[in-house]
């Protein structure tokens, strides 16, 4: 069928709900029909719309890496209307998902430099989605550093993971907190983010660095990276503003004449340059 | 195909309407309501207003609903099933007595709904939709359709266009070939006569360069205009409710116990709440922000993106507004050098 309606989502069961933080959760999913399992395949950095009947939908990132195969996950903070209703829902449950929609982070073009992450908070999980990408192709890229905060040690998401980084030797990770945000056994930084990240001093020499997390951590955030050396072309994020469509249609994810849905999320900072300030 | 003319006898304007009644559309036409003329499915053609500038509502409706069900779902014990929407369902629809400003405000929202991905559901009804406009022969002090590339007499999204000439009949330009069938089928129509049209026409006087409209509100985002024109709005949204080219919409569930509906809706950019995040963090804070959108959407990002320009100027927004905001008088202002 060509012309399908683009807003009916596919059916997706709940296999595995991880708790990762206060309010934040994991859904792990599975198509539940075969064909839209057949039809689909994303890259890393895109999104979609997932829903629950009756409570509607909400725009999330697909916080697993296309090299996973037969999965999908999503790592979302209750916090509105739906989030709630959703983070209700267990294992075995059904929910609705259109996508994948929006641009990619263009790892290809990354081949033989060297990784930089920096996220914050709750944004980890698109940031999740191209760090395990390029782990699962490791050969493809030189140094894996990430830089990873949250305002408490028990905010901070994907615990095991950020472990199984930790021991891993082909990666280099930096935790922090936010002052007063630590544990008395916490062995990590204790920093904002740009704090830490000036500190840590990477090299911007053959270096991507891919920076996501809250408006006042990446406003802090790049000054250093430029401060760093980093080339403004080299410096990429992901943005965040409020969609229903996915599509260019229903009006308000624009950024000036560009869609944040279809000319992003994933932006350069020479491009965000070119932004009015309206995210 | 190239426009045919004909003639229409008024007394012939009620075959017309019978021979579509006949085969079983649904007739929309300007009904009059009290003191308001708005938008009515009639089954006679008495029902329809004699005399009319504009309906209150645009007729974009015809095509993208104020609610728009996307489709069924059921959650049982067997788990959550989803139902597609019979777009078979969708009936013949013919808007009678439209204005050309109106017919003209679809190629706009064909624009939206179809770029890139096709909009299935509003372009079955756009295809199950027939335009038969009535040019204007009067416009009002709001009226500035010459400004943004229409007229008052423009065939411009019609399937047929009469102009009411003297001698109680009409110039009938038959656009398209749905307007050729429905002229072929209703046996109403004579043949041309020698009638020129643009002497029967609404004087609409051109009010400012469309194109420098672009040029300006496009290079001006950080303007103070903004703020200047919007003190005033109180951000009620009146002006996307009623305009023929506001696409912008919401998608909502509406739950009837285990079964329910996701339904498209009518929103606006007016509207705080439109951009705001569950953060709380919202783009445009202010309303001039959301102002300098409605403006830059229609003038700037939709030429950019679309090569269209999203208004018609029918001036409904302006007579919708409850703080007297004049989209013609700031557009003439945006198209002046210096903004």
């Amino acid at each position: 069928m060509s012309e399908k309606n683009i807003y009916l989502p596919s059916l997706m069961k709940i296999v595995k709900v991880t708790e990762e933080a206060p309010f934040v959760k994991t859904f792990r999913l599975v198509f539940m029909d075969e064909e839209d399992e057949k039809n689909f395949s994303f890259k890393t950095g895109q999104f979609g719309e997932y829903s629950l009947m009756g409570a509607g939908e909400v725009t999330f990132c697909i916080a697993s890496a296309p090299t996973r195969k037969g999965y999908i996950e999503c790592t979302f903070r209750s916090a509105g209307r739906v989030t709630t209703a959703l983070s209700k829902c267990e294992a075995g449950d059904t929910i609705g998902f259109r996508g994948p929609y929006g641009n990619i982070f263009p790892i290809d073009e990354w081949k033989g430099k060297n990784l930089l992450f920096i996220a914050g908070g709750i944004a980890l999980p698109p940031m999740r989605s191209v760090i395990w990408n390029c782990l699962d192709l490791r050969e493809n890229f030189k140094e894996i550093t990430i830089v990873y905060g949250a305002r408490t040690v028990a905010d901070l998401v994907y615990k095991e993971e950020l472990e199984e980084w930790e021991n891993r030797p082909d990666v280099k990770l930096y935790t922090t907190v936010d002052p007063g945000g630590e544990t008395p056994g916490w062995k990590g930084e204790v920093g904002f983010v740009p704090i830490v990240l000036d500190k840590i001093a990477p090299s911007a020499k053959d270096t991507i660095a891919i920076v996501c997390g809250p408006p006042v951590m990446i406003k802090f955030t790049f000054p250093v990276l430029e401060k760093l050396g980093f080339k403004d072309d080299d410096v990429y994020t992901t943005l965040e503003n409020r969609m229903k469509c996915g599509f260019g249609k229903c009006g308000r994810c624009n950024v000036g004449k560009y869609f944040v849905c279809k000319d992003g999320p994933v932006f350069t900072r020479t491009q965000l340059k070119g932004l009015p300030e309206e995210y | 195909m190239e426009t045919e003319k004909r003639t229409l006898k008024k007394s012939s304007l009620e075959k017309l309407f019978n021979s579509l009644k006949g085969e079983g559309k649904k007739i929309i036409a300007p009904v009059k309501k009290g003191s308001i003329i708005d938008f009515c499915e009639v089954s006679t053609i008495q029902e329809m207003a004699e005399d009319y500038l504009l309906t209150v509502q645009s007729a974009k409706s015809a095509a993208f609903p104020k609610i728009e069900k996307l489709f069924d779902y059921v959650i049982s014990q067997e788990g959550v099933s989803t139902k597609d929407r019979n777009l078979d369902s969708i009936p013949e629809m013919v808007l009678f007595g439209v204005r050309p400003c109106d017919a003209f405000g679809f190629d706009s929202l064909s624009a939206i709904f179809n770029w890139e991905t096709k909009d299935t559901i509003y372009s079955k009804r756009l295809e199950k939709l027939s335009i038969i406009s009535f040019s204007c022969n009067k416009a009002d002090a709001y009226c500035f359709c010459t400004s943004v590339n229409g007229s008052p007499g423009s065939i411009a999204g019609s399937d047929i266009l009469l102009t009411y000439a003297e001698n109680d009949e009409f110039l009938a330009e038959i656009i398209t070939e749905k307007g050729k069938i429905i002229a072929e089928k209703s046996d109403a129509f004579e043949a041309s006569k020698d009638i020129d049209k643009s002497k029967l026409l609404a004087d609409v006087p051109v009010l400012f360069d469309v194109k420098k409209v672009v040029k300006n509100a496009t290079a001006s985002f950080d303007s103070e205009i903004w703020v200047e024109q919007s003190l005033r709005c109180i951000g009620c949204g009146s002006c996307a409710f009623v305009c023929p080219t506001c696409a912008c919409f919401d998608i909502q569930d509406e739950s009837n116990g285990k079964q329910g509906s996701r339904l498209r809706l009518w929103d606006s950019c007016g509207f705080s709440l439109f951009t705001i995040h569950t953060s709380g963090h919202n783009p445009r804070e202010v309303q001039s922000a959301r102002w300098r959108q409605r403006i830059m959407h229609k003038f700037s990002y939709m030429p950019d993106r679309l090569d269209v320009i999203g208004c018609v100027g029918c001036g409904r927004c302006s007579r919708a507004c409850p703080v007297d905001m004049n989209i013609k008088e700031h557009l003439i202002q945006i198209a002046k050098d210096k903004i």
